[in-house]
């Protein structure tokens, strides 16, 4: 970097400071050794003592004979100099400095600093605070409501076929939330019909009556935990991805391409997934409670000597079209809670990488939470209907 | 005397190669974007690279600065092979070198003091303070004093371009490495970026690697140059920028550097 003309001895020695008073009211700062990051810096402090052991200086000089190379610590340190004598009124003489550091303070002083304090750095009284907070729930609620008006609009427009979307994109989320989801729904759903199974079998087992593990299974897997745990496989798996995508297109302005397009992203992003998961859903939950029923019949016929024929006919004999009903209309709701979260948190998300990740977060427990919502709803409303 | 200083360092740089590329040819998988580039950049010099838009000015500079690795050829840092040492050796020859994307690439979770910070401490051992002045200094350099506690989400397009060139000069790097410094900046900070340049360039000899199409800094700043083409897939001129305009008489390195208005005069004819 920059070099002078003096002695590498003096120049290879770490930054140091010395004053010298030519005068009453001149103060000259020597510069020694080189200046660079990572290097121990001499403390400012030093310089201001010096000033105010000695009222009288109202001019600052520098001496850089001694100094050797130097990086943007050197500049840091001569701009509070500059900073502090501004302050004092004291009279600053860059003369006497190596060209390229004047320069470079030029350069970093050119522009005047910003000083008007930003709207989020305001400190505001609890109440204020109470009160943004409460507006914000209202209009996140208000937001919502929206949000579910405009899929509504958006679904009547596509059953008079004028909703604008692409079929291929439709067909892709169906393949991308449906036929890839199998194996995660399949390990899951196994897993829960041998917990079922396994859990139940201990408390039956104490009346002799194993062969009701078929029962028990069955009832539980396609009432209620079929569709529960299909519908939580895919909050997390497809939900959380609508809204990272649709986030991601948020903050590449492809939302905004598309409104300016004349596509509205209402039909052109949310409509096709709320199909496609609303379609695939039931069908992921009937292949959900069939593993399940397997689990059930692995622990059934291995552990507690059930005949496989004994066991499905117990099977069928507990199931009415109503359970499976009820199962079914209840991920389909669940399809369409979790599409819905997904992409509302995915268009509300802001500009920024963390906010696409809030938005992803948000999306997993806003499904969640309202699949759980959603089948007590269903679980009372089928026991007042006395079904 | 800043001319002298100017003089002292070029006549310090002429002859001495930083960066120099050999047989460079750059691919992905099959299909070659550039090849048998053969250049060298020299301590001190603004060095620009220029081309039509897909040339592969940018891979080029992923191939210099470690992030692909060229399909044939080699890559020196004084006389190091850059791509055949270890990569412990790689991340020490990197840690001289400032990078500024074409995006920005400025970490959104953090504050752009933070931005800058976070680089100094990673490879300094400094205190908060210190570390804290130095990246107000980077922000004030680019002219984007007092917004050190803004994060990228709250700052204008061609702001976040300042404070990502303020993150590459972060550790006042030998070699800095601009994808686009001036795209999207409006005439006054575009200038005022070719001033810091220079002005780092002078003062602090830094050598300066500029990935461009914008015509004005490439001959207010650019000493030397190379002009990727996108039909020949190589280089097709080199040499100070200026100099080219006067006397290479390629067709399609005069009309990039005229914007088009030396095209043969019967397609101009044609159009109108």
């Amino acid at each position: 970097m920059s070099e002078t003309g003096e002695p590498r001895e003096i120049r290879n020695f770490g930054p140091e400071l010395d004053f010298v008073k030519p005068d009453n009211d001149v103060l000259i700062v020597k510069l020694f050794g080189t200046w660079k990051i990572g290097s121990q810096v001499p403390g400012f402090n030093r310089l201001t003592k010096e000033l105010e052991k000695d009222s009288l200086i109202r001019k600052i000089r520098f001496d850089s004979s001694g100094l050797g190379r130097w990086d943007s610590i050197l500049i840091t340190f001569l701009l509070k100099i500059a900073n502090y004598c501004e302050q004092k009124q004291i009279e600053l003489t860059t003369e006497g400095l190596p060209e390229g550091v004047i320069n470079l303070c030029k350069l970093a002083s050119s522009v005047p600093e910003r000083t008007a304090i930003r709207t989020s750095q305001i400190k505001l009284s609890l109440t204020t605070r109470v009160g943004i907070h409460v507006a914000r729930i209202w209009g996140s609620i208000a937001e919502t409501i929206t949000f579910v008006g405009e899929i509504a609009i958006a679904f009547f427009r596509f059953l008079t076929g004028r909703a604008r979307f692409r079929w291929s994109d439709l067909l892709l989320i169906i393949q991308e939330s449906g036929a890839q989801a199998l194996p995660i729904v399949s390990l899951i759903s196994l897993l829960v019909g041998l917990i079922l199974a396994f859990v139940g079998s201990i408390q039956l087992k104490m009346f002799g009556a194993q062969i009701y593990i078929a029962n028990l299974v069955a009832i539980a897997m396609v009432r209620a935990m079929g569709a529960i745990m299909t519908g939580i496989i895919m909050a997390g798996r497809t939900g959380a991805s609508f809204a990272a995508r649709i986030g991601s297109m948020q903050v590449n302005e492809e939302i905004d391409a598309l409104k300016t397009a004349g596509l509205p992203p209402m039909e052109f992003l949310v409509l096709p997934r709320i199909i496609a998961l609303a379609v695939m859903m039931p069908l992921l939950t009937l292949y959900a409670n069939l593993m399940g029923i397997l689990g059930g019949m692995i622990v059934g016929v291995g552990g507690f000597d059930i005949g496989i024929r004994e066991y499905l006919n117990a099977t069928k004999g507990s199931l009415t079209l109503t359970t499976v009903g009820i199962g079914l209309f209840s991920s389909f709701i669940f399809g369409i809670l979790v599409a819905t979260a997904g992409c509302l948190r995915g268009m509300q998300c802001s500009r920024s990488a963390s906010a696409v990740g809030e938005a992803t977060t948000s999306a997993v427990v806003t499904s969640i939470v309202s699949i759980i919502i959603a089948t007590a709803i269903i679980t009372i409303g089928c026991n007042i209907l006395g079904i | 005397m800043i001319g002298e200083v100017q003089k002292q360092n070029k006549d310090k740089a002429v002859f001495e190669p930083i960066i120099v590329v050999e047989d460079l040819t750059m691919a992905f998988g099959d299909n070659v974007i550039q090849r048998d580039l053969t250049f060298t950049i020299n301590r001190g010099d603004i060095f620009i690279v220029m081309g039509g838009s897909g040339c592969g000015k940018s891979t080029l500079m992923r191939n210099l600065i470690g992030l692909q690795r060229p399909a044939r050829g080699k890559v020196f840092y004084d006389k190091e092979s850059f791509w055949d040492i270890e990569e412990s050796e790689r991340e020490r020859i990197l840690r001289r070198i400032g990078v500024m994307y074409q995006g920005g690439a400025l970490w959104s979770s953090m504050t752009l003091a933070e931005n800058i910070m976070l680089i100094i401490q990673e490879y300094q051992k400094i205190d908060h303070d210190q570390a804290l002045e130095l990246a107000s200094l980077k922000l004030a350099l680019v002219g984007l004093a007092g917004f050190e506690d803004y994060y990228p989400s709250e700052i204008s397009g061609g702001m976040k371009k300042r404070a990502s060139i303020a993150r590459a000069m972060a550790l006042d790097p030998e070699i800095l490495f601009l994808d686009e410094p001036s795209g999207g900046l409006d005439p006054i900070s575009a200038r005022m970026l070719d001033d810091l340049i220079l002005q780092l360039k002078s003062s602090m000899g830094t050598t300066v690697v500029v990935i461009t199409h914008e015509l004005a800094s490439i001959f207010s700043i650019g000493n030397d140059s190379v002009f990727l083409d996108t039909e020949s897939k190589t280089i097709i001129a080199s040499g100070n920028p200026k100099k080219l305009l006067e006397e290479c008489d390629n067709d399609t390195v005069r009309r990039f550097l005229t914007r088009g208005a030396s095209e043969p005069r019967i397609q101009a004819i044609g159009r109108a």
